[in-house]
Parts: structure tokens; C-alpha cells; sequence
């Protein structure tokens, strides 16, 4: 039973770079700046691969975004995705376009499952896996995790943590939701969104950065899909978040207790 | 018009979760501009239980869809009514908190509605049809001021930016008429709760977290969580090791907490940590090494080994019980 998965490959800015806010307060501070594959994605990307290495059959990978996603479906390309599609679009995007856009290529590739990462690192949205379930009328697994630890033999040995049934149809999904670890199933065709701890991405491997050369990235535009690409969303203003005052050190644990019960007042 | 529908949601024994209050007090913020009134959705098996519990909470009308498929909350199931309610309540806005269950169902919503939506709110600004949103943007390094032009809006709250609304005289409660539902391609099949005698981490007074420098040792901080009737957190490092459960990552992709009192021990206070927790009135941070970052957010700072001093720390405190 092969599955064809889509997954998404965002660009972000790195999150080791020093995020500041440019002088205007419109955006921030672009100079300097590193980009780097949205680390959920990654995630997804990972995922999806070992899914193909157990059951056979082919990870796409899809960015939205000026050429500069090149770089990011490359990556993709790199650690093991068959091949990749580029919706060009540069300027500013929002999740409805996002989606819009992913929906439709799902509606051309009829994939079994699209794994995204649960949000990309710049917005903190976490919204384009739900509304691409929704458009596609798809059943949806957010936040997708697993029991194992990071440090498990069940890890060591990338088996996928997504379960795909006997006979093909359903996905079982652990979910970190509040309060503890839920497992649902999902009839395919289903969108699921990867949490931090779902597995350890795999760095690409020179033959394979060598291979990513020779694959082809297909590319689209919004308005080649029949996608109107207008924001809802505009970003007004940004502002550094309010600063905590730095506080004191205090001498030992009699100087903290004594601060905490008559300074503070919070024991 | 300006009306706002607000998303209830239970916990896991079925009773209203505190974080729907905080998100009521943002439709508060939200209708005291517009003139509009606050309604309130619940789906459930039996939703005339919680509808009664928010009831009381400044709310017009409340919605109830009971039935088996809306058993777990599952996305897929509570949509479809979800959005029945929206219609119903002729709301402009779908207000919700911004817990693992309103991350999981709002975009949904927003998708079905074709509706521009904004995640994490902090803070609800502007005026008349020029309303503006902030919302932390690359793990809360900055503050974005958006704007949403769709003519619905969906927003995720966050809920310790929120106050509850006063309990006053109850609204009215309203069955939704709903379509039959189609048949779910969701199955629930377990769920694991992580169980604790302690208070719930997003709803305690005092949280002590422990990181890294704990080498997965949580002993000591789980004695001052005792001590001081403190539910217990935990920084990224420590859930990726699997020392503790996912549940208890305090963080931007983790549980965003505001507690009367914090204690970071042996965190180091990345960026992503500090976003989860830098709302919290007094900040404690206790780490051997001087120059962590954590010491710059921290109201009081201790240098030194944590083995050594959480356990003076609990002694102290038992002392002057």
C-alpha cells in the first residue's frame, strides 16, 4: 500500500538570529537575517519520509513564496522528497491564501495524507493544517506527537509514529492535547500537523543534496491555480514585546524567602 | 451587530474550563466597542450542563448542540455546529482560547467560514470597524498589531491577557436545530491523561519549573511544588528527553502561564521558554550559572546549585508554615 504524501516546506527566518524591530515599526529588521526550513516542517518532512521507507511510495514537497523557497524545497528534496512544487508569489500571503493554494494542488496530486508542520515559526498562526482539512473536507490530526521520548529505540530506529492501518485506509495519530496524550484515527485522505517531539529530522546527507539537483520543482502561480492571493490579514505595526524589569540577585535562601513573603507578598 | 460568539469548552471530567471565562472577557473588549452581545456556544454529548455553567457570565444566548459525535471534541464533529451557532448568533466574531482544543477546532471554523483569523491575542484595539488585534509573532520576540478584513473573524485568545467576566444574572439557553451529521472519519480511541494531585498548570497561583539543569532529577522541585501547593512545569529540554510528559512544557509551543509566583530552576530562559511565562507576576529564577539569561526576566535571582538550595528553599518554607 504506497501512500503519496504533501508536505510543506516554509521558509522562516532562523530562530537563532536576533529578531529586532526595523526602525519604521512596520516589520523587522531583514539584514543580516538567516533563513532556514520551518522547523514543524522539517517534522512533517521527516515523518512523511519514514511513512514511504515502511509502506513505499512518494513525499511531495510544497512551498509558497518568492524563489527564495527554492532553497527550502531543495532541503526537502535533499533529505529524501521526490519532488517539489513551487507556488511563486511574492509579497505579502496570509493562511486563507496558504491554504487556498495547498487545497488546490492536493486537488491535482490526490494525495493519501498532507503532513504540515502545526504552525511555522514567524506568525505562530497554527492555522493553514485545520483550514486546508476544512477546504478539502478531509478529517484533520493536530499536533501530532508520540508516546516514545526522543531518546527511545523506537526513534533510534526512525520507525514512523503514525500508524497506518492493515489495510490502508486509516491513519492513528497521538495527539498532545492539554491534559495528556490523546489517540485518534483518521480515515485517508487526512491533513495531520507535526508537534515538537513527533521525531529528530534527519540532516541531508551529501548524495543526497547531490540527487536534490537533478529533481524538478514544478511551479505555479496563485492566479495559475484559480487562487485569489489578497490578504485578510495586514501587519499594522510591530513593537518589541513590554520588557520585565531585571530584578536583583539575592544573597541565599533566607534573603529570597524574606523577599518573597514581605516584598512580594506571594507566599 | 458586532455580536460575538464565543467557543466553550470542558474539561476532561466535563466541567467549564477556566480558560472559556478569559475568553469571555475578551468578547467583553470586543462588544464594549461595538454595541454587540456575546454569545456562547456548547457542543458536547450533553451540553445543557455547561450551558448552565456559562451561562451566567455576561452571555445573551447560549447555544447548545448535544450529541455522540461531539464526544472528545473532536475537529471534524464540532464544526459543523460550531458554525451553525455562528449563523444563528448573526456573529461578526468567533472568539475562543487559545488551548490545544480552540487550535485544534478555530482554524477549522475560520476555514469553513472562509474567515481571516488571528492566533494568540494579547490584546483587542481600535475602534468601530477599525478594530486591531496584537498577537506575539516569532515566538514573542515581537508584537504584531493586525488587522482582519474578512467579514467574519476568528480569534484564538490567550487567556492569561483576559479577565474573567463577573457571574451576574443567567442568559437564555437555546438549542441549535442542527442538520443530521455527517458521517465522522475521526475515531477516538484513548486518551492518557496526565494525572496529578497538584492544581493544573495554566490555572495555578505558584508554578516551579525545572530544566535542563535538573539532569531529569525532578525530586527536589517536586518537594517545593508541595511545599508551596505549586503545580510543577518544565522547560523544552526536559519533555524532549522524556524526564516529563509533553503536558507539563512551559513555552511558546508549550502551555503559556501566568501565575502569581514562578520559579525557574536550572533554566537557562530561552527566548521560547521566557514567552511562555514572563506574564507571571514575581519571577523567581534559580541557576548555577550567573550570566543565564533567565536572571535578566527574574524579579529575585539565586546563584547556585539547585541540589543544594531547593531543598533549603522547601525547608525554609515548611518552617514558616
Amino acid at each position: 500500500m504506497a501512500l503519496k504524501i504533501l508536505v510543506t516546506a516554509k521558509r522562516v527566518e532562523d530562530s537563532e538570529s536576533k529578531i529586532r524591530v526595523n526602525a519604521q515599526g512596520t516589520g523587522i529588521v531583514t539584514e543580516g537575517l538567516r533563513y532556514k526550513l520551518n522547523p514543524f516542517d522539517e517534522i512533517a518532512i521527516e515523518e512523511a519520509l519514514r511513512l514511504v521507507a515502511k509502506h513505499g511510495g512518494e513525499v511531495v514537497a510544497v512551498s509558497v513564496g518568492s524563489k527564495d523557497v527554492h532553497e527550502q524545497l531543495r532541503q526537502a528534496l535533499a533529505m529524501g522528497a521526490s519532488r517539489a512544487i513551487w507556488v511563486n508569489q511574492v509579497g505579502p500571503l496570509d493562511q486563507l491564501a496558504i491554504a487556498r493554494c495547498l487545497a488546490k494542488i492536493a486537488e491535482k496530486e490526490k494525495p493519501d495524507l498532507a503532513i504540515l508542520g502545526k504552525q511555522s515559526i514567524d506568525g505562530d498562526q497554527g492555522q493553514v493544517g485545520p483550514y486546508l482539512a476544512e477546504m478539502l473536507d478531509w478529517p484533520q490530526a493536530t499536533f501530532a506527537s508520540k508516546e516514545d521520548s526522543l531518546e527511545s529505540q523506537a526513534e533510534k530506529s526512525k520507525t514512523p509514529a503514525l500508524q497506518l492501518s492493515t489495510d490502508g485506509k486509516e491513519i492513528t495519530v497521538v495527539r498532545e492535547v492539554d491534559g495528556g496524550l490523546q489517540t485518534i484515527a483518521c480515515t485517508l485522505p487526512a491533513v495531520v500537523t507535526t508537534e515538537l517531539r513527533l521525531n529528530l529530522p534527519r540532516y541531508a546527507s551529501l548524495p543526497g543534496i547531490m540527487k536534490a539537483k537533478s529533481k524538478t520543482i514544478e511551479e505555479f502561480t496563485p492566479a495559475t491555480l484559480g487562487v485569489d492571493a489578497t490578504p485578510a490579514i495586514t501587519l499594522l505595526k510591530v513593537a518589541a514585546p513590554p520588557e520585565r524589569k531585571a530584578g536583583i540577585k539575592v544573597p541565599d535562601v533566607a534573603a529570597l524567602v524574606d523577599k518573597l513573603r514581605n516584598e512580594a507578598k506571594v507566599i | 451587530m458586532g455580536n460575538v460568539l464565543v467557543v466553550v469548552e470542558a474539561n476532561p471530567d466535563g466541567s467549564l474550563r477556566k480558560a472559556t471565562l478569559n475568553a469571555l472577557g475578551a468578547a467583553g473588549a470586543i462588544v464594549k466597542r461595538t454595541g454587540g452581545q456575546i454569545h456562547a456556544v456548547v457542543v458536547a454529548v450533553d451540553a445543557r450542563p455547561l450551558a448552565q455553567a456559562v451561562a451566567p457570565y455576561a452571555v445573551s444566548v447560549v447555544y447548545t448542540a448535544s450529541g455522540p459525535s461531539f464526544e472528545h471534541g473532536l475537529a471534524e464533529g464540532v464544526t459543523p455546529a460550531v458554525v451553525a451557532a455562528v449563523r444563528a448568533a448573526k456573529a461578526d466574531f468567533v472568539v475562543g482560547a487559545a488551548t490545544a482544543f480552540g487550535r485544534d477546532v478555530l482554524p477549522r471554523v475560520a476555514g469553513k467560514l472562509q474567515a481571516a483569523m488571528a492566533s494568540e491575542v494579547l490584546s483587542i484595539e481600535g475602534t468601530g470597524s477599525d478594530f486591531t488585534f496584537t498577537k506575539p509573532l516569532w515566538a514573542g520576540a515581537v508584537i504584531g498589531t493586525v488587522k482582519l478584513s474578512s467579514p467574519i473573524v476568528v480569534l484564538s485568545v490567550r487567556p492569561t491577557e483576559f479577565q474573567a467576566p463577573a457571574a451576574g444574572s443567567a442568559g437564555e439557553i437555546r438549542e441549535l436545530q442542527l442538520e443530521a451529521p455527517a458521517p465522522m472519519r475521526t475515531r477516538f480511541l484513548d486518551f492518557k491523561q496526565v494525572l496529578s494531585t497538584r492544581p493544573s498548570l495554566t490555572e495555578a497561583r505558584v508554578v516551579v519549573s525545572g530544566g535542563r539543569g535538573t539532569k531529569g532529577d525532578f525530586q527536589p522541585i517536586e518537594a517545593l511544588a508541595d511545599a508551596l501547593g505549586a503545580a510543577i512545569g518544565a522547560s523544552r529540554a526536559v519533555c524532549d528527553a522524556g524526564w516529563q510528559p509533553n503536558d507539563l512544557q512551559v513555552g511558546q509551543t508549550g502551555k503559556v502561564v501566568a501565575p502569581q509566583l514562578y520559579i525557574a530552576v536550572g533554566i537557562s530562559g530561552a527566548i521560547q521558554h521566557v514567552a511562555g511565562m514572563k506574564g507571571s507576576k514575581t519571577i523567581v529564577a534559580i541557576n548555577k550559572d550567573p550570566d543565564a539569561p533567565i536572571f535578566t526576566v527574574a524579579d529575585y535571582g539565586l546563584v547556585g546549585d539547585l541540589f543544594t538550595l531547593i531543598p533549603e528553599l522547601t525547608a525554609a518554607i515548611e518552617a514558616s508554615k
